[in-house]
């Protein structure tokens, strides 16, 4: 089958219409989040069992995923380093790639897995099973009641994670560089610490709260505006990791340039 | 009282209510009947405002429920939802004691609890069901503490979707005498949506039949034995011959 010019434009047209349409649905949403957070009535509850749900148990997984990036990062440091005889920078470079970029994305990505799929799964059998009609028969809105505390304690909590993943992954590179590539203890750590800079942690920690509040606007989101049944929920639970994934690179690298860009 | 008058909602092409006018009196049982998809549960939701209505006028004593003050006029209802839509999170008495826990009817955790222990008995649940999370029941125990939770607040209008869905006879009948008894007792008004006969008989004081977007016919229940109204007569039958077609 052929296009004719104006069905050709037409068909390349619809979903870029519908992709701006998008985008705009969840900046409305964001931005109507945002307005419930600063009113009240609000649901302390909710919002402690959250930061359990979203900080506490993703412990594991960040810390097990930095633990295990921060020795491989090592170890390519050294490989790559030994090609120009600057093996000796593994701990600065470790912890700058930790603390800028590793430790804030890939803690985010396995928040945006663990939480964001939880999140619409969670919400969007709620929705399927007329929990949020009734949360509203019952004069309670499901914004304030289960948005706003999942999107603040992601906020609050991803940054924590990542100043955790930070020190796990660099404690990983300095276990591999100790242990594999004959760095005396002592003096890898003295110049991780001498190295870092206050910047190098906080705009990765800034980074952290970004991506937060992004994974639980999408697992929110689409848990929101699931459709009916099993695969409907399904569906949601893909569509919020997927988005919160895509959305965690897009921003790092956003901002990553208005953080370090000459 | 409430007072529907040329009420339509559509979605998309799906003209599923088409001018509805229904006056349910107040203290009176309602029961709305009529098969699956007519819009029985597009209407109750429209009422709530669940479901925003395209055109027409919903009135609660009077007042356009469109421009009323949300959560004063939603703490004037009960509900009860046909799965029962308990809180998965949420134990046995904090799900029947919602309400009183939030908002304006807020009350200490200790009493808000009392109270929900005793909706529960009203029910016929046992105090101990109250620390049990709602997975942890059968539907038809689910459907009483749906049941107790509607009642927690002592609402002036209770709406009850599907109450027997998915229940053997001896529950559904059970259920079925809780809400007589219940609504008897509060006085309140009952908006009732069902399409099991044996529940309109035990509940209703008035029948109404909604069909192809419109209510097709209102009456008593001795009323809708007798009306020559063919389609009444096909669906208290269950008929497969009449005016309504059986492949939808």
């Amino acid at each position: 089958m052929t296009l004719s010019p104006p069905g050709a434009l037409a068909a390349l047209g619809r979903p870029v219409l519908a992709a701006l349409a998008a985008v705009g649905r969840v900046v409305l949403y964001a931005a109507l989040a945002l307005g419930h957070l600063l009113r009240p009535p609000f649901y302390t509850r909710e919002f402690l069992h959250s930061v359990m749900q979203i900080g506490w148990n993703s412990l594991p997984v960040v810390g097990m995923t930095a633990i295990f990036t921060g020795g491989a990062l090592a170890l390519q440091i050294y490989a790559g380093g030994s090609r120009f005889n600057a093996e000796a920078v593994v701990p600065q470079i470790v912890a700058i790639g930790m603390a800028r970029e590793l430790g804030p994305v890939l803690g985010g990505l396995m928040v945006a897995a663990r939480v964001a799929s939880s999140i619409a799964a969670e919400i969007g059998t709620m929705k399927v099973t007329e929990q949020i009609d009734a949360l509203v028969t019952l004069s309670t809105n499901p914004m304030k009641y289960l948005v706003v505390p999942r999107l603040l304690a992601a906020t609050l909590t991803v940054p924590a994670l990542v100043a955790t993943g930070d020190a796990i992954g660099i404690m990983g590179g300095w276990l591999v560089g100790i242990t594999r590539l004959d760095f005396n203890s002592a003096t890898y750590l003295k110049n991780t610490v001498e190295f870092l800079e206050f910047w190098d942690i906080g705009s990765g920690l800034v980074k952290g709260a970004v991506f937060g509040f992004l994974v639980a606007l999408m697992g929110c989101y689409h848990g929101m505006n699931s459709a009916r049944g099993a695969q409907g929920v399904g569906a949601a639970t893909k569509a919020a990791v997927v988005a919160a994934s895509v959305l965690i690179l897009g921003f790092n690298y956003v901002l990553t340039e208005l953080f370090f860009s000459a | 009282m409430i007072e529907l008058i040329g009420v339509h909602k559509a979605f998309g092409r799906n003209r599923v209510l088409q001018g509805v006018d229904l006056t349910i009196p107040g203290g009176q049982s309602m029961v709305i009947i009529g098969g699956s998809g007519t819009g029985k549960s597009v209407l109750l939701k429209c009422i709530l405002g669940l479901v925003r209505h395209d055109t027409g006028k919903i009135l609660l004593n009077g007042q356009d429920v469109t421009k009323a003050d949300r959560d004063p006029f939603l703490a004037r209802f009960g509900m009860l939802f046909q799965g029962g839509a308990l809180f998965d999170s949420l134990r046995v008495w904090e799900n029947v004691a919602f309400r009183l826990m939030h908002g304006a009817l807020k009350r200490p955790k200790t009493e808000a609890r009392e109270i929900a222990i005793e909706k529960l008995r009203r029910v016929g649940l046992a105090p101990e069901v109250a620390d049990l999370y709602p997975a942890e029941l059968s539907g038809g125990m689910q459907k009483r503490v749906g049941l107790a939770r509607a009642i927690a607040a002592s609402p002036e209008i209770i709406f009850f979707d599907e109450p027997t869905t998915g229940l053997d006879p001896i529950m559904a009948g059970v259920i079925n005498e809780l809400i007589r008894e219940i609504v008897t007792e509060m006085g309140a008004t009952a908006m009732t949506i069902t399409h099991d006969m044996t529940s309109v008989r035990a509940i209703a004081d008035r029948v109404a039949m909604l069909h192809g977007g419109l209510i097709r016919w209102t009456g008593t229940v001795a009323e809708m034995d007798t009306t020559p109204d063919p389609y009444v007569q096909q669906f208290i039958h269950g008929r497969a011959e009449g005016p309504i077609p059986s492949v939808r």
